[in-house]
């Protein structure tokens, strides 16, 4: 790719123009126009080549106007007679229809569209604002004053996977496994996702395991490959996205632990301890539960030297694990 | 934006500005600019490329009127764009699912008007707001309900805070006066944005590492010098004064560079990386480096692979000697 020249962003903005006298034209239009009577209509189709020319230009168009949303219709121009197609925008389907929000709903409209700035929504966040403020003035920004909740889409699956809930249309993915690292390809009919402990995760019905599965976007590789039709298959009608990851991630009982903490060390640790004594100089004996032992071992691990497990071996070994890999993959460099 | 904005999104802009134009008729030409969040250049360009554009025929009569000589923006004849497009997809999910994180935060101030919202929302657009339903955002609750409420008190009251903080990279609990600017959510987690007397800056405070926090009888107007920071990319702000450092990942340890503000990731086919990033304060570094285990390996700066290796040996001679009944951990203490 060049960057665009002078020329690139004249014919960019001269096909803007053509666009927007079509969308024009056809909201004009109480009957569908046949192509020669839109030919004649937009000054810049008359001035194409051909007929070829204009017909392979106005297919293009009509696709992306239908893409942006726009209610572009085909039908018939003559009732008794099909042969040859009409086209036309719907005026009322194509606005937004009259709605009027009082200025403390405008506020947190305004509010719940900063949610996703610089997120991937963020640019059709600000446009539905605009859209909808485009008649009311007034906004009243008093009511929720301070509190900014911020929706992240860092993970780079994140748009073709949107898309695919959406619109129910089945996707092909290589995905990482959480323990092994292993790489495996995957085929999912998407039913939802969910932003859940500041991740993105997605439900569906796995066709490879014949079941219901969720994923993490953050461990998707590589693209995300349409792999099916669009609305090809149903959700369920009650899939509640956030559920389904909750009951996924299987509840372990809480299990004691018994740690020894450097006097002044760890306090986040202490800060949920059940219980915590004095031990030798310098030392605490902190007793604190845990659910899951490889993610309460990185947490301890993150403590270095300051914290050491006593029991269960299980922790011990899962700490002593990572400390034993930082030394050997450091072992070229320190 | 204006060079690289394609030829439809440029168009889905327009049909966005006219009906917004056409309701603050005699707008500032700048204020326009900023509040569509574009330049003054492309507003202009875009009045003329409207001027242009009309019903078939495009006699004068036909065409659209835009006029900003003055500075002031008016428009006409533009009757059959005056509404804007009904929202797509996008839109209308990005709107919906906003506002229903937004009425899970606990205690939140105007609770009606956002479900005033959301059911209009819903009403308008229909099928679009039902494929919104399979888009959801959980922010944490957890432990700090209270925490949150207090702050939103002190905010709408601007109230001084006295915290009791616990700085989580150096491992210490500290005690403050702070003037609350925001509270924020960022990747579900919760932050106070706050003037820190202590500091005289601004500071972030992680709400799950506030211990204890008393609303003071006292002006919390924040100083006019507090400006809120841009915490979009994160909430790491790196400086260009701050060390370089460079990792190399191993697949297991590739998210690393999803979470953390890197400067450049270069990826491998076996899915290793090899990141760079920028950083002041290296302790939450070595912190995570333990805890990705064998994961990952310092590149550079020498001292941080040392630190890192160091520390790693040090907590594994507390394990290596501890005997069958006490651990005798004081052999190795005092580092």
């Amino acid at each position: 790719m060049t960057p665009p020249s002078a020329s690139s962003v004249s014919s960019a903005s001269a096909k803007t123009e053509r666009l927007l006298n079509l969308v024009i034209c056809l909201l004009y239009t109480r009957q569908p126009l046949s192509k020669a009577r839109i030919r004649d209509a937009v000054p810049q189709y008359g001035q194409t080549a051909s007929t070829e020319a204009f017909d392979r230009m106005f297919e293009r168009d009509k696709d992306e106007l239908r893409d942006l949303g726009i209610p572009l219709k085909t039908e018939p121009l003559d009732a008794f007679f099909d042969d040859e197609p009409g086209y036309r925008i719907d005026r009322r389907e194509y606005a937004l229809q009259e709605i009027s929000f009082a200025p403390d709903e405008l506020a947190v409209l305004g509010l719940a569209s900063r949610a996703w700035q610089q997120a991937s929504l963020g640019g059709p966040a600000a446009q539905a604002l605009r859209k909808l403020s485009a008649a009311d003035v007034e906004r009243d920004d008093a009511s929720i004053v301070g509190i900014e909740p911020r929706v992240r889409t860092a993970e780079p699956a994140f748009e073709a996977v949107r898309h695919a809930v959406l619109g129910r249309t089945p996707i092909r993915f290589d995905y990482r496994t959480a323990g092994s690292g292993e790489r495996t390809t995957r085929h999912l009919q998407p039913w939802g996702m969910a932003s859940w402990h500041g991740r993105w995760y997605v439900t569906g019905f796995d066709t490879d395991r014949d079941a219901p599965r969720v994923f993490r976007l953050g461990r998707i590789e590589g693209p995300v490959t349409v792999d099916g039709t669009s609305e090809s298959y149903d959700v369920p009608p009650d899939h509640e996205p956030r559920t389904m990851i909750d009951t996924m991630s299987v509840e372990r009982e809480v299990q004691p632990a018994v740690l020894r903490v450097r006097v002044g060390a760890g306090n986040t640790l202490r800060r949920r301890a059940d219980d915590i004594r004095e031990a030798e100089e310098g030392w605490s004996r902190v007793e604190v539960g845990f659910t899951d032992a490889e993610s309460f071992a990185d947490e301890i691990a993150g403590f270095g030297p300051d914290v050491l497990v006593e029991e269960p071996t299980e922790l011990v070994d899962a700490v002593v694990r990572r400390f034993t890999g930082v030394v050997s993959a450091q072992g070229g460099a320190a | 934006m204006s060079t690289h904005e394609s030829a439809t999104s440029r168009l889905s802009r327009l049909l966005t500005m006219v009906p917004w134009l056409l309701h603050r008729q005699g707008i500032d030409i700048e204020q326009a600019a900023s509040e569509l969040g574009v330049s003054r250049e492309q507003i202009e360009a875009d009045l003329q490329l409207l001027f242009v554009c009309g019903t078939p025929g495009h006699m004068p009569d036909d065409l659209i009127e835009a006029d900003w000589e003055s500075g002031r923006v008016y428009l006409g004849n533009a009757d059959l764009i005056a509404r804007p497009l009904r929202l797509g997809v996008d839109e209308a999910l990005a709107l919906i699912v906003g506002l229903r994180t937004l009425a899970s935060v606990p205690g939140i101030g105007d609770r009606a008007a956002i479900d005033r919202a959301l059911a209009k929302l819903e009403e308008a657009t229909g099928a679009a707001a039902a494929a919104s339903s399979r888009v959801q955002v959980t922010l944490d609750e957890g432990s700090e309900t209270e925490t949150l409420q207090q702050l939103q008190r002190a905010l709408a009251a601007h109230r001084r805070v006295h915290l009791r903080y616990l700085v989580a990279a150096r491992d210490e609990a500290t005690e403050r006066d702070v003037d609350p600017m925001r509270v924020l959510n960022i990747d579900a987690t919760w932050y106070l944005e706050a003037w820190c007397h202590r500091a005289e800056d601004v500071r972030l405070f992680r709400l799950d590492r506030i211990e204890s926090l008393e609303v003071l009888d006292q002006d919390g107007t924040p100083p006019e010098q507090a400006r809120p920071r841009d915490l979009d990319a994160g909430v790491f702000t790196p400086s260009p004064t701050d060390q370089q450092v460079r990792i190399a990942l191993r697949p297991e340890a590739a998210w690393v560079s999803d979470y953390y503000p890197v400067d450049s990731v270069e990826r491998a086919d076996d899915g290793s990386q090899t990141i760079s990033l920028r950083t002041a304060d290296t302790a939450w570094l070595r912190r995570l480096l333990w805890r990705l285990g064998g994961g990952a390996t310092v590149l550079e700066p020498q001292e941080l692979a040392a630190q890192v290796s160091a520390g790693a040996e040090q907590a594994l001679r507390l394990y290596d000697v501890r005997g069958a009944t006490a651990p005798e951990p004081r052999h190795t203490a005092g580092s």
